[in-house]
């Protein structure tokens, strides 16, 4: 006996109404891929471009009442975005990091559509200029990568340097926007 | 919130997608169209009480008693329980001749039709059709073994 896609909405639905799930997710087509996205009630908490392990990560990070279910907003920004109808997000985030990680991806947030920065800038403007190391590795563990545009940090000599989506999914969205890079 | 400890139990969708249609055949035996509003509520208790839930638990057998709850609640809303008579045990069925049988599990009384069908129909072992039940043990042996008996019955007359 087959729970048919109906009656499966319905309790999703219901679910998500009545506050009983800690984080959703859905899994949004893009360009660049399939993009797994989560949210709990006080924002987007998650954006990866692997699916390994994801529903546990969802669990150990924000309760293990985890649920597919709709995301709609995420998926109309992300949408606009890949469309190039849209250069900010204005998504509600929940951002559970550190003081400094926290202090790094609001300057990372503030760095424009189509422009690049440096770690080694990003560092002292998050104040600490001798961190670019350590923003490299917050960067790598972006929790919610395009929205927070990891993508636009290049090593000081304007090269692409690493990204957890890979390399040609950073070429790709830095194109998208029209930025002007080291190849 | 820092780092939580690791869940002691499946992130909630895994659960789910295992067990949905498990649950949703276990209720339509029991309750026939009436079976998806309590297949929701099945799943929304279980939200509910999922964070709460003892390591170990078998998640399986602990399915089945909210369904249970759920399905006997709503049977007892339209029909009251028969007092259990005459109990002597009946023989235990063969799947085979409980699949002959069970198109008349619908006029057992409640419990006695969960207990069947959870005993022929998805095999649970007494313990666990006792925790479902909220009964003894002897007492879920009993209400199959009483419901089997009127099964036989039934058939006999049919004949």
């Amino acid at each position: 006996m087959n729970v048919n896609a109906d009656l499966d909405a319905r309790f999703r639905a219901a679910a998500v109404a009545e506050g009983l799930v800690d984080v959703r997710y859905d899994v949004v087509a893009s360009p660049v891929g399939d993009l797994h996205v989560a949210a709990t009630w006080r924002g987007l908490c998650r954006i990866s471009y692997q699916e390994d392990d994801w529903e546990e990560q969802l669990a150990r990070g924000f309760g293990a009442r985890v649920l597919r279910s709709p995301l709609d907003d995420v998926r109309r920004e992300l949408d606009e975005y890949f469309d190039g109808q849209r250069r900010s997000f204005d998504l509600p985030l929940d951002l559970r990091l550190g003081d400094f990680p926290a202090a790094v991806l609001r300057e990372l947030a503030q760095v424009p559509y189509g422009q690049t920065d440096t770690y080694g800038k990003l560092a002292a403007r998050a104040g600490k200029p001798k961190a670019a190391r350590a923003v490299g590795t917050i960067m790598n563990r972006n929790p919610i990568p395009i929205v927070l545009p990891c993508h636009r940090i290049v090593g000081a000599n304007g090269a692409l340097t690493g990204y957890a989506g890979g390399l040609e999914v950073k070429r790709r969205l830095l194109e998208l926007e029209g930025a002007v890079f080291t190849a | 919130m820092g780092t939580m400890a690791t869940p002691q139990v499946p992130p909630f969708e895994r659960f789910y997608l295992t067990h949905r249609d498990e649950v949703l055949g276990y209720l339509r035996r029991l309750l026939g169209a009436r079976a998806e509003d309590a297949w929701q509520e099945t799943f929304l208790r279980a939200l509910r009480a999922y964070t709460r839930l003892e390591h170990g638990r078998h998640l399986r057998a602990w399915v089945f008693t909210i369904a249970t709850n759920v399905a006997l609640d709503e049977l007892r809303v339209k029909q009251r329980t028969v007092p259990q008579s005459e109990l002597e045990p009946a023989a235990e069925l063969q799947r085979d001749a409980f699949r002959e049988l069970e198109h008349l599990t619908g006029d057992l009384p409640p419990t006695e039709r969960a207990a069947v069908v959870l005993r022929y129909g998805y095999d649970l072992p007494y313990a666990q059709i006792a925790d479902a039940l909220g009964s003894s043990e002897e007492a879920a042996r009993a209400a199959a073994s009483s419901g089997v008996r009127r099964l036989r019955r039934t058939h006999e007359r049919e004949r």
